[in-house]
This record gives structure tokens, C-alpha cells and sequence, in this order.
């Protein structure tokens, strides 16, 4: 069993607000919640710069490199946490294929981070390294806007976009529901990760891109990784609460309707598709912000970033955390992944033992996930002092 | 193996037969500049002297020594004089024969055409494979002559080929249009490519169209075989795909379970035919040929218990909560794996075909079946007639019918509907476990086995319907045969993607499968 106390026990560096447990999302916003974000965002902002860059080396309070990096990783993980779970756990719509969004997301940056390598590349070309290894002299039409910034970033947020867009329109209008969806959301991800290994499909084959330079012509530095960090963090911030605003709104309130009794939404008069499909699109879309976010600071992305394993475990940090609420599935996914890189290092082949029973645990034991486990145990407590 | 037990035997006794090959050509042979050495090779092969053999081949060894005119066969400590065959001793100023890739290859040329007069049928038919690689004009009079004493008319026609296609790279214009009218009989894949690249390089109007021709026989005939292969790895393909999906279309169709592990439960039958095999191999060698027979109710079992314990112990609190199985069930996906890792390592283990699923049917020139996919053809008929029985025959079946169209009504009047379940889920896992046990025959044996085919086997079941057996075997097989269709056209990746498209159209059109149940609930 998992430790009652591991919900709090992710690491408070990270800069989620793990601030106290918010009040459900009908209540109006009140003074602890603000303090919360207020606190997350100081953290963020600027209590880990300064640990990273301004406390020296070997002192308690330092933050190593390695730290900063692992949780700017975490932070954007959290974000695909947060998008799945406005889709699954206040929609009712598991997709696997958010893995795709994520990816998708990555490679749109990672193709102008490719560019922006320059002459530096190993084979001293303007193309990228694996173009100039296969001989092609011109860039392929999908790197027809890679060499803008604004442009990159616009496709960041575009393709994930209109792919959800177009696929949940054609998936969402002849109601596939449930366990279809996920399995075609999962086969999405599949074909495309086929498509991106092949080289001829021009984003590097099963190499991907890395060996990032700079950014907008600035080396990409331990400075420029903790902006990224800082980054990553507002925008986790950010979309916590437009998702908070979100689910508070009437329009939430027809989305958790759809996933308690969709046929009833219906017969109320109102139409589930364009409300499923808007909060699809804008899942899909976080996920992609997310990935962008997210190759700059690993400095890789590749193929395996698709893969139907990835999509999966994307929905288990929001089901680790606890469905249906905002802050549980971002805790899950510094759970799952600081578990993660603890095992890895600790026991790597225990890992996929422990992943596993974890899948097992949450499904059987715990659907609310760990903020349902702790909100249970302090009513308990409560109820014992009364 | 046998073939070159043949030729030792036949080079062993061939010098003993005859010695036409004198000591001056053999030394020239051995010795010399590259263009006189082959003039002397192509002098001594037209003679067909059997003695040449023994000699190209020390000579491909590098075994060969020559000193003061006379060439030497250095074997070990043995010496013997090339062109006699008899015993020397080598002397003092012996010098090493090198030869060239040049040489080498005329040598190898030489060789082969020598044993198109070997007495053994297979190994004739295995030299005029060689030769059609590696023959020029200077094999052309061998080649004749080894027509004229050919007795197997099959292999008669296969040497004229050959001919022809030694003839079509003359110099002479009469020739070229001979054999170009001669190859329009080869059924040979090898003769289209030899025509295609000729119909490039060849300048000669006449003869050109007289190889456009020749070239559009070949390849009607050879379009045959093609189709029918390209059906039958179709079939094939299609054939496990069913094997995969049967299981699901029990767990998932008539039960509702998503088991993401399905696939892991096909690990366990294929780890489960190793063993067998492993243990056929310590204690029964004699019998190893016979171990699959062993394996397949092994494998069975090996899985339908995993199966049971996984029902008994997780799946049996998630019915009517298809999400959360899929992700319970990944979950024992990745522990099954990491376990097999761990036992197992992560390496693929390797599984031996027995010698009679070894080997193929030829049945056109193009067109080999091999036997082991001709099996797995067979035995996925034979588990779908099996579970087709079982369901619609047996008290089970009857039972599992009736919990899944209605489970209180089943209670109802008796049935134990708990039990009902363990046993439809070990059997859809057993299932899988016989898939596996197939699949071990013809693919790698690892803890990954099962993650390739997860995907594929649920859009058969997503593409035939739940809660049927029928749609399920026309989605597996025509999702293979699809498959093979595109990838011939495509390529393998293209043609998964453009089947995944597929789908996802086709269920825009039919979201319930090609076969619906008829009613409400579907």
C-alpha cells in the first residue's frame, strides 16, 4: 500500500501548489486558495532560481542541476496530467493518444531548435545533422516555417490542435464512446509513431532531434534551463487556473454532466459534441504546450515519446493524483515520477513491478487516487475527534 | 548439409576416375598472369576433366603451391601433386599461390559448372543455380555440353535457360536475339531482373523488342506466383491476427474485460513452449521432433491458470468498469513482462522449429509455402472450430452465452455466474496462451512479444464486433490479407498506417462492427 502521507510528501520544490487541499468547485474561490497559488508561483519563480543559481555549491539549501531539470521535467509532465484529466476525469473520456499531443507538441519546437543549431551541427551544414546524413539537399515542406519562432510556436499550439480538432469532430460525432475511443486514440498514436520512425517522414527517423544549441540565438545554458523551469511552472500556474475557471463554469458543469449521463445532456437540449469536442481540442492543445516546453529542457525528442505506453501512463498520473479534482493530478504525476526516477536509480528492475501495482492499486483500491485517500483519512480524523 | 557431403564425397572419388588434366596446365593454372590463367582454366573446363575440382577447390582454399613448373595441393601435412593426385614431397622453393577476386571468381565459375555433370540430381540443380549468378561466355561450352548429357528434363530446360542468359551478354547480335526469345519459357525471378537490366543496356533496336517481349512473358507468369504469395502470407498473417483476437473476443466481446495483458498472456504461452522444448531437449532428445504436440496443451494451461488467478484476484471487481480493467490490466501487463525479464532475462529466447514444420511446399518456381505458416493456418482453423463448438455445444458455452446476455436472469436459475466467469476468462487466456505457443514458430520469442500485437488484435475485435465469434474470424482474416495488399503496394509502415485509417473510417460508418448484435443493446 502507498503510504497515506506520500500526497503531501511530493517534494516542495517543485513548485506545484501543493499548498492546502482547495475546497471543492462550486465553493467560491476563497483566501487559502489564492495564498496557495501565490506560494506555487514563488516557488517557482523565485525560490528554486535562487537555490539553482545563487546559493553556492555544496551548501544545504543548494539545488543541484540535475534537481532543477528532473522537476522542470515533472512540471510539464503535470501539465498532460492536468490535461487529461479535464477530458477524463470531468469528462468522462479516457484518451491514450494524449502521448500523440505531447509529441507532437515537442517536435514542433524541437524542428526550430534544430535550426537554430546553425552551422554547428557535426556535418557544419545549414541542414540538420540527420538531413545532411541522408543526402537530402532541400527541406521537406513541413520545414517550410522552421526557421520562425513565432511560426514554430504558432504550430505548437496549431497541429495538436486541428488534429484533435478534426479527429474528435469525426470520433465524437458518430458517438464513440468509451473503451472504442481509447482504443482508437491508442491506434492514433500508434500509426503516427510508425510514421515518425520511418526517416523518409523528415523529422529524423527513430533518432529524433537533439543536440539543441540555443534559442532565439541565445546558448541554451543552466540560466536559460531555470527560465525554462520558471516557464514551465507559470504555465502549469496558468492552466491550473484557466482549468479551474473552466470546470467552475456552467460549461463545466455540462461537461461533468456528460461524463455522469450523457443521454440526459442530450435530452436536456444540449449538444455534447461541440462541448466534448471544445475541451478535447483545448486538452490536446495543453499537451502540446506542454512538449514544447518539455524538449528544450531534456534536450531529446524522439519517436518513443508516442508511443501507446506513454499515452497510458499519462493517464495513470491522473489517476495516482485523483480524477475529478484539479491539484490531484498534477500531485500524481510528481508522485509517478519522482517514484520514477527514485526507482531507476535505486532498483531499475523493480520499476515496472512497482508501475504495475501501482495500476492495479489505484483501480481497485483507491478511484479516488491519493487526494481521495487523504480527504478520506482526514474526515476519519476529524470524525474521531468529534 | 547434404549437398556438401555430396560434393566431398564425389571430389574425393573423382580423381581416382580419370587424369586427363596434365602437369603443365595445372601449373598454369596455379601460376601466372590472371589473363593466362584463365585462358588455361577455360581450356581444361571445356574438357570437363573431373580432376579440375580437387584443384579449384585447394586453389579457392588457398592451398595451393607451385614450385618448378608442377603444382602442389597442400592439405594439412599431406602433399600431393595436383594434376595426378598422387603423393610428393614439396619442394624446398615452394611459393604460395595468390590469387585475385578476379580469378576467384572464374575459379568459383569453374567449379560449378563442373558439377553440372555431377550424378547427383541436387547437386546438379544446385551448380546451375550457381552459374546463373557467376557464368560468361567462357562456361557457354560446358554449359552445351552438360545439355546434351542431361537426362531430367526439368533441369535440361532449366540449363537452356541458363544458356540463354549467358548468350544474351555476347558480343554477337544473333545470339543476343536467340536468347532473348529463348528466356520468354524461364518461369526464374532471376531471368525478369536479367531481362530488365539487359532491356537498359541494350542498344540493338531488334533485340530490344525481342527482350521487351520475352520480358513481358516472363512477368505475366511470374505475376501469378506473386499474387498467390502475397495471398497467402495475407492469409497467413491473418490467420495469427484470429489466433490473437479469438482470446479477446472472449474476454472482451462476451465479457466486456479490456485485458491490455493480453498480449503478455501470449508471452506466457510462448515462454511455456520453450520450456517444453528445453525439457524435450534434456530428457527426450529422441522425440524432440514431437515436442510441439507436448507444447500446445501446455501452453494452454500455462496461460488459462494466469488467467484464472488473474480473474480470482483483480479482474472479477472491475466488471462493468471497462476503463479502470484497462488500466488494471496494463498494469499486470507490465508486471507479467518484468517478471518474464526477470526470470528469463531480457534477451529473446530461442525456440526450434521441429524438422517437419521446417522447410516449405514449392509449388511455382516464385512461390514457396513454408510449412510452419501452412501449420499455423491449420491450427487457428482448428482452435476456432474448437472454441466455435465449445461455445455453441457445451453445457459452458451454453452457460457463458447466458451470463453474458443476461447475467441476473443466469443467477436467476442457478448458474453461477461468478464461476462462469473465471472459466470464460481462463479460456480466452488459455486462447491466448495457444497463440503464443503458435506464434513461437515462426517469430522471436521475448518479453516483448506480446506489446506488437495488442494493438492489431483489438481493432479485429473493435472492427468485428463485440460479442461475436463470426465477425471476429472475417475481421482477423481480412485485416490480414489488407494488410499483405498494402504492404506490397506501400510498404509495411505506410500499410499499417493506411489500415489504422481504415478503420477509424469504417468505424465513422458502423461503429458497431461489421456484425451487430441485433437488438437494443447494440
Amino acid at each position: 500500500m502507498i503510504p497515506p502521507r506520500s500526497a503531501s510528501g511530493a517534494p516542495p520544490q517543485g513548485g506545484a501548489p501543493s499548498g492546502p487541499a482547495e475546497p471543492g468547485p462550486r465553493l467560491p474561490l476563497g483566501a487559502r486558495f489564492w495564498t496557495g497559488v501565490l506560494v506555487a508561483v514563488i516557488v517557482v519563480a523565485v525560490v528554486v532560481p535562487l537555490m539553482n543559481l545563487a546559493v553556492p555549491e555544496g551548501h544545504v539549501l543548494h539545488l543541484s542541476d540535475f534537481y532543477v531539470s528532473l522537476f522542470g521535467k515533472i512540471l510539464c509532465y503535470a501539465i498532460c496530467a492536468l490535461a487529461m484529466d479535464l477530458i477524463w476525469g470531468y469528462t468522462g473520456i479516457l484518451s491514450l493518444g494524449h502521448g500523440l499531443f505531447f509529441a507532437l507538441g515537442g517536435y514542433a519546437m524541437g524542428m526550430y531548435l534544430m535550426r537554430q543549431i546553425g552551422t554547428d551541427g557535426q556535418y557544419k551544414s545549414h541542414m540538420p545533422d540527420f538531413m545532411v546524413f541522408l543526402d537530402w539537399k532541400e527541406f521537406p515542406w513541413a520545414w517550410a516555417l522552421s526557421d520562425s519562432f513565432i511560426a514554430q510556436m504558432a504550430l505548437v499550439v496549431l497541429v495538436p490542435g486541428l488534429l484533435a480538432f478534426v479527429f474528435g469532430y469525426f470520433a465524437f460525432r458518430s458517438r464513440i464512446k468509451g473503451v472504442y475511443f481509447s482504443i482508437i486514440t491508442q491506434a492514433l498514436t500508434f500509426a503516427a509513431m510508425l510514421l515518425f520512425f520511418r526517416n523518409e517522414t523528415g523529422f529524423g527517423g527513430n533518432n529524433g532531434f537533439t543536440d539543441f544549441k540555443r534559442i532565439l540565438g541565445a546558448p541554451i545554458t543552466q540560466n536559460m534551463k531555470v527560465l525554462l523551469f520558471v516557464l514551465s511552472g507559470l504555465t502549469l500556474v496558468g492552466f491550473f487556473l484557466m482549468s479551474r475557471a473552466i470546470v467552475g463554469s456552467k460549461a463545466g458543469r455540462v461537461l461533468q454532466a456528460i461524463r455522469d449521463a450523457e443521454t440526459r445532456v442530450m435530452f436536456s437540449g444540449y449538444d455534447p459534441i461541440a462541448y466534448k469536442l471544445a475541451i478535447w481540442t483545448l486538452s490536446a492543445v495543453m499537451c502540446g504546450v506542454a512538449g514544447a516546453l518539455y524538449v528544450p529542457q531534456v534536450g531529446i525528442i524522439n519517436p518513443s515519446e508516442m508511443s501507446p505506453a506513454a499515452g497510458i501512463e499519462i493517464a495513470i498520473w491522473a489517476a495516482v493524483g485523483g480524477r475529478g479534482t484539479l491539484i490531484g493530478p498534477i500531485i500524481g504525476a510528481f508522485f509517478v515520477n519522482g517514484a520514477k526516477s527514485w526507482f531507476t536509480v535505486a532498483f531499475p528492475e523493480f520499476w515496472l513491478f512497482f508501475l504495475g501495482a501501482l495500476f492495479i492499486a489505484v483501480t481497485l483500491f483507491l478511484p479516488q487516487g491519493l487526494l481521495g485517500l487523504y480527504r478520506k483519512l482526514r474526515k476519519r480524523a476529524s470524525a474521531d475527534q468529534a | 548439409m547434404v549437398y556438401r557431403l555430396l560434393l566431398c564425397l564425389f571430389l574425393a572419388v573423382a580423381p581416382l576416375a580419370a587424369f586427363g588434366l596434365t602437369t603443365e596446365q595445372a601449373a598454369r593454372i596455379a601460376d601466372g598472369e590472371s589473363e593466362d590463367r584463365i585462358a588455361a582454366l577455360s581450356e581444361v573446363v571445356a574438357a570437363v576433366d573431373p580432376a579440375l575440382g580437387p584443384l579449384l577447390e585447394a586453389l579457392l582454399a588457398d592451398e595451393v603451391k607451385v614450385a618448378g613448373g608442377k603444382a602442389y595441393i597442400v592439405r594439412g601435412d599431406t602433399v600431393t601433386e595436383a594434376a595426378s593426385g598422387v603423393a610428393a614431397t614439396l619442394p624446398a622453393d615452394a611459393e604460395d599461390v595468390v590469387n585475385n577476386n578476379r580469378v576467384r571468381r572464374e575459379f568459383e565459375a569453374a567449379l560449378a559448372a563442373l558439377k553440372l555433370f555431377s550424378p547427383d540430381a541436387a547437386v546438379r540443380a544446385k551448380a546451375i543455380d550457381d552459374l546463373r549468378d557467376g557464368a560468361d561466355e567462357g562456361n557457354l561450352v560446358v554449359i552445351e555440353k552438360a545439355i546434351a548429357a542431361e537426362r531430367d528434363a526439368g533441369l535440361k530446360a532449366r540449363l537452356e535457360i541458363l544458356r540463354a542468359a549467358v548468350m544474351i551478354s555476347s558480343a554477337d547480335k544473333a545470339k543476343r536475339l536467340a536468347a532473348a526469345q529463348l528466356l520468354a519459357d524461364s518461369e526464374q525471378p532471376a531471368t525478369r531482373s536479367l531481362l530488365i537490366e539487359k532491356l537498359a543496356s541494350e542498344t540493338d533496336a531488334e533485340v530490344k523488342s525481342a527482350i521487351s517481349a520475352s520480358l513481358a512473358k516472363v512477368q505475366s507468369r511470374l505475376a501469378w506466383g506473386e499474387r498467390l504469395g502475397v495471398m497467402f502470407s495475407g492469409i497467413s498473417l491473418g490467420s495469427i491476427l484470429l489466433l490473437v483476437a479469438l482470446g479477446l473476443a472472449i474476454t472482451y466481446g462476451l465479457m466486456g474485460v479490456i485485458n491490455m495483458a493480453h498480449g503478455e498472456l501470449m508471452m506466457i504461452g510462448a515462454y511455456a513452449t520453450y520450456l517444453v522444448q528445453n525439457l524435450f531437449r534434456a530428457w527426450l532428445p529422441d522425440a524432440f521432433d514431437w515436442y510441439i504436440l507436448a507444447a500446445i496443451p501446455a501452453s494452454f494451461l500455462a496461460a488459462a491458470l494466469v488467467g484464472a488467478v488473474l480473474e480470482r484476484s483483480v479482474i472479477r471487481w472491475l466488471y462493468g468498469r471497462p476503463l479502470e480493467t484497462l488500466l488494471a490490466t496494463w498494469g499486470i501487463s507490465l508486471i507479467l513482462m518484468q517478471l518474464v525479464r526477470t526470470i528469463f532475462g531480457a534477451q529473446n529466447v530461442g525456440v526450434e522449429n521441429p524438422a517437419w514444420l521446417s522447410g516449405g511446399l514449392q509449388v511455382l518456381p516464385n512461390l514457396t509455402l513454408p510449412y510452419n505458416r501452412i501449420a499455423i493456418v491449420v491450427f487457428a482453423m482448428l482452435v476456432l472450430a474448437g472454441v466455435a463448438l465449445l461455445i455453441s455445444r457445451t453445457r459452458l458455452g451454453l452457460f457463458v452465452r447466458g451470463v453474458t446476455q443476461n447475467r441476473r436472469m443466469a443467477a436467476c436459475v442457478g448458474v453461477n455466474t461468478a464461476r462462469v466467469d473465471t472459466y470464460a476468462f481462463s479460456l480466452g487466456a488459455g486462447i491466448a496462451g495457444l497463440a503464443g505457443c503458435a506464434l513461437s514458430q515462426v517469430g522471436n520469442v521475448g518479453p516483448d512479444l506480446g506489446q506488437g500485437y495488442i494493438v492489431d488484435s483489438f481493432l479485429v475485435v473493435v472492427l468485428g464486433g463485440v460479442g461475436q465469434l463470426a465477425g471476429t474470424v472475417y475481421a482477423g482474416l481480412g485485416l490480414g490479407v489488407l494488410n499483405k495488399l498494402l504492404e506490397g503496394w506501400q510498404g509495411a509502415v505506410l500499410a499499417k498506417i493506411m489500415v489504422l485509417g481504415f478503420i477509424v473510417v469504417f468505424i465513422q460508418k458502423r461503429p458497431q462492427g461489421i456484425f451487430a448484435l441485433k437488438g437494443r443493446e447494440a
